[in-house]
């Protein structure tokens, strides 16, 4: 196994092999499917078409801000767009993006076993997250949202003239596709692991799947029912949250932060694990601490759920409540930074090669840290007094949620590609897009550091005129980003047809996905069930007497 | 150099073009400023410090042939300690310096004088005690503690002035506040910062901070107003609340209760703030005094936030002496 892509026979074309591609045809054989790849593939689809819409949103709303007066749109359909940009971007591509994607791909390939725990629970969690698909449809089409995608009462609840109420029963059933993926994930993970997979042997994908897991099960039923409420108060007036009801307009923010703040890490934790996954492969590294890196991922999914309140500290909520949520958001600063220093560290004295996976997740590493550097400015209560509700938020979050997971979910498709199509990709075109990506995303989202600074509230359908050079920069960094969004899309479904046949393992990487199952996998993932005896990232080949696959 | 190259008009220029930095004009904005400068120095360090070691590593250990295999490196343990324990101390650095400034710029000073204001669906509605009001408008001398009570009429909204580093959300039915203290003759945005609706982006004002003489002036000139006690007073004859609040009457006399911790009937103990007394007004029955009957009805949907902080300020007015000395 030194070198795995040597030692395997050459390439089979996937036309001339049975694969999970081509076991059964038709689109019933899709839509019927019990296979995790293929439902991994359904909700791939399914959220590239609202990231599609989500873009589009934001398309509209950079162009509004090219000028102060508001260049496009009146005010009621800028809050439309902003409003539908969140919502879509959080709630159906963020939430589910590399969990539903990814992670129903790669878990059992990655613990060896056949499928998920619960195939057909697996297949109903996609359906379920159509519905809710379709519903945040009907909303937009039915006259959009403008709520934020925070929903805030009593505006969401008693004050909005807009579809809020199919909007949120949108969300309602859509949670509870993670929350059933989610434990489908958590039982998968404990009870069908390969013999030898100790858990100390997981790849560190699966360490943050489980944590992510973790979070589904126990906040997104915080998401549900708080959204139930407020489409309880807005339909039957039931006094809740609005004050003239007889309701708390604060005790919106806390449900709903307690869910939202901990979804931040839902968002974040996968891309986590994906590059750990890109950083060993393409170092040729084992990882730098694993346990560090693996337990981390636990702390931050645990801390995660204790500080909401940070999002609170303007709101009149008291002094000493203040301090203690301040405090706690500074103790999940440490396991991301603990994370940083291991892959930073896993690179020393590597071999390490440049394909496209590995640009993004370079890039991760860079963007991330500045996202989470950012973050300390509004945990820190001083200075969120100031910049809270700001550009300074919109950019901080940014960093995280497009520059942090958007860039670790492209890295892990570019990675796992392959593997899912049996097909190659050009990988000068994934260059010039990774790098494209990396710039503009910085154009667009830096200058909203300095706006947030200067006192640029964020949801501003029209700005003062000082404000415009850096929107305009903004704008123009957003166009480079569109580009480079836009060149994989076409890369990526060209190769699924005239790509050439992958190798077996085209990055010479280590893991049961690539060293044990076929590319493309079987229906059933491996023709003989493997045998785990070695650690994860185990790339010493020179060494090689003590493991054997 | 190409600043050095730039005219002092061109730099003027620029600086209007590309500000970096907002005006900072209250005594709370440079102590905000050196943490958030603090801030950007450690940003911008490690950012420095993680992309070099990057560059360095991509560059030294880049892959020189198909087949190489790295050596085996292990992670010493103190390493790992090393990188957990230093970022940790630098968090607890910046949260007891943030927290100091935060507890600090939440307590107004004893002198601070008052200003109300009210959010509404899409302006600010700010009112003077003495009785001058103001719409998107704030006026304020420089140098004088001012404290700020806010609320909402209906929705949730953000009163944020950047150049004072100052924000709080204006809650409905509710009252927050904030203080500040202008140190620099000026015209400053006013926004709103909590989402609100439609023209939430046209909820924005400025705040103009005039020379203590220059703001006596603009007190005495303009449209002359009662003063929201004496506006206050009416409405409290008005709606017949002074039939019961008298000694003797129905309902508890209310001179002197402002400030004082009262015994309610429930057991429980507050103090008498603007809060209690606007809740007393919306609910009476949740803040009822032993040894008086739950006779009064609620005001609630009778009065707006205007109506309900003149009487406050009226209750406010009737000073603790008289009650000390009823007693």
């Amino acid at each position: 196994m030194s070198t795995a892509t040597l030692d395997l026979p050459p390439a089979v074309p996937a036309e001339s092999r049975v694969t999970y591609l081509n076991a059964t045809t038709g689109i019933k054989s899709w839509l019927l499917t019990k296979d995790h790849k293929r439902i991994g593939l359904l909700y791939l689809c399914t959220i590239t078409l609202m990231f599609m819409i989500g873009g589009l949103a934001a398309f509209f709303m950079r162009l509004q801000l090219l000028e102060p007066q508001g260049a496009l749109v009146e005010p009621e359909t800028y809050n439309k767009l902003f409003s539908i940009h969140g919502i879509i971007m959080v709630f159906f591509f963020l939430v589910p993006s590399i969990p539903a994607t990814l992670g129903n791909f790669c878990i059992p390939l990655m613990i060896g076993a056949r499928d998920v725990a619960f195939p057909k629970l697996n297949l109903l969690s996609w359906y379920i997250f159509i519905t809710g698909c379709l519903l945040a449809l009907v909303a937009i089409f039915s006259g959009g949202v403008d709520t934020g995608w925070t929903f805030y009462t009593p505006y969401s609840s008693t004050y909005s003239h807009s579809a809020v109420t199919w909007m949120a029963m949108g969300i309602f059933i859509a949670g509870f596709s993670s929350i059933l993926t989610g434990l489908n994930f958590l039982v998968t993970i404990h009870k069908m692991r390969a013999p030898g997979m100790t858990w100390f042997r997981l790849p560190l994908f699966i360490w943050s799947m489980y944590a992510t897991s973790v979070i589904f099960i126990l906040g997104t039923p915080v998401i549900a029912i708080t959204l139930f409420l407020l489409a309880l108060e807005r339909t039957l007036h039931v006094g809740i949250f609005d004050p003239a009801l007889g309701g708390d307009p604060l005790l919106f923010q806390h449900m709903f932060w307690f869910y939202s703040h901990p979804a931040v890490y839902i968002m974040i934790l996968p891309g986590m694990g994906v590059i750990s996954e890109l950083i060993t492969a393409f170092s040729r590294k084992k990882i730098f601490g694993y346990s560090f890196v693996a337990f981390s991922s636990i702390a931050i999914a645990v801390i995660s759920f204790i500080v909401w309140g940070h999002h609170m500290f303007v709101t009149g909520q008291s002094v000493y409540a203040g301090l203690i949520f301040s405090g706690l958001s500074f103790l999940v600063a440490i396991p991301s930074a603990v994370k940083v220093f291991n892959w930073t560290a896993t690179l020393y004295k590597g071999s390490i090669s440049y394909e496209a996976p590995m640009l993004y997740a370079l890039g991760f590493i860079g963007l991330f840290t500045m996202g989470g550097l950012t973050g300390l400015f509004l945990a820190a209560l001083a200075t969120d007094v100031h910049l809270n509700g700001t550009y300074f938020v919109i950019a901080h979050f940014h960093y995280i949620m497009v520059g942090g997971a958007v860039m670790a979910y492209l890295g892990g498709i570019h990675f796992w590609w392959p593997k899912i199509t049996g097909r190659l990709y050009p990988d000068l075109w994934a260059r010039i897009a990774a790098a494209l990506i990396f710039l503009g995303f910085n154009l667009t989202f830096f200058p909203q550091f300095v706006l947030g600074y200067l006192g640029m509230p964020r949801r501003y359908a029209v700005y003062p005129a000082e404000f415009q050079v850096l929107n305009v920069l903004s704008s123009a960094g957003a166009s480079i980003l569109a580009v480079g969004y836009a060149i994989p899309l076409i890369y990526l479904f060209w190769s699924m047809r005239y790509g050439p046949i992958a190798p077996q393992n085209p990055w010479g990487a280590k893991g049961l996905e690539w060293e044990a199952a076929a590319t493309p996998p079987p229906t059933e993932n491996f023709d003989v069930m493997p045998v785990v005896t070695e650690d994860a990232y185990n790339y010493q080949p020179l060494k090689g007497a003590h493991h054997s696959v | 150099m190409l600043m050095t190259v730039l005219t002092q008009t061109g730099l003027h220029e620029m600086a209007a073009l590309f500000p970096l930095q907002p005006p900072a004009a209250s005594t709370i904005a440079g102590g905000v400023d050196q943490l958030y400068y603090f801030l950007t120095g450690i940003t911008l360090f490690f950012t420095v410090l993680i992309f070099s070691i990057i560059f360095y590593f991509m560059i030294k250990y880049r892959r020189r042939s198909p087949d190489e295999m790295p050596p085996e490196t292990h992670a010493p343990l103190a390493l790992e300690l090393a990188w957990t324990l230093i970022p940790s101390a630098i968090c607890v650095v910046i949260f007891f310096w943030a927290s100091y400034l935060y507890v600090r710029n939440s307590r107004p000073p004893a002198a601070s004088s008052e200003i109300f204001v009210i959010g509404k669906q899409w302006m600010w509605h700010i009112q003077h005690p003495e009785g001058p009001r103001e719409i998107n408008e704030l006026h304020v001398p420089v140098n004088q503690p001012i404290e700020v009570t806010i609320t909402s009429q209906d929705v949730i909204h953000g009163f944020y002035i950047p150049a004072f580093r100052v924000k709080k959300d204006a809650l409905p039915g509710r009252y927050t506040s904030i203080w500040f203290e202008a140190t620099k003759v000026g015209t400053y945005h006013l926004y709103c910062t909590e989402y609100c609706g439609t023209d939430h982006s046209h909820m924005i004002g400025w705040v103009y901070v005039m020379p203590q003489s220059g703001y006596a002036a603009w007190l005495a000139g303009g449209e002359q107003n009662e003063s929201m006690s004496k506006a206050g007073e009416h409405l409290f004859s008005v709606l017949g609340c002074n039939g019961c609040h008298t000694p003797g009457g129905d309902g508890p006399p209310l001179a002197g209760i402002y400030g004082q911790t009262e015994k309610f009937a429930d057991g429980s103990a507050h103090v008498v703030d603007d809060t209690l007394i606007r809740q007393a007004i919306i609910q009476p029955d949740s803040v009822q005094l032993p040894n008086y009957k739950n006779v009064m009805p609620t005001f609630k949907g009778q009065l707006d936030e205007e109506q309900m902080l003149q009487l406050v300020a009226y209750v406010k007015s009737l000073g603790p002496q008289e009650r000390k000395n009823g007693q």
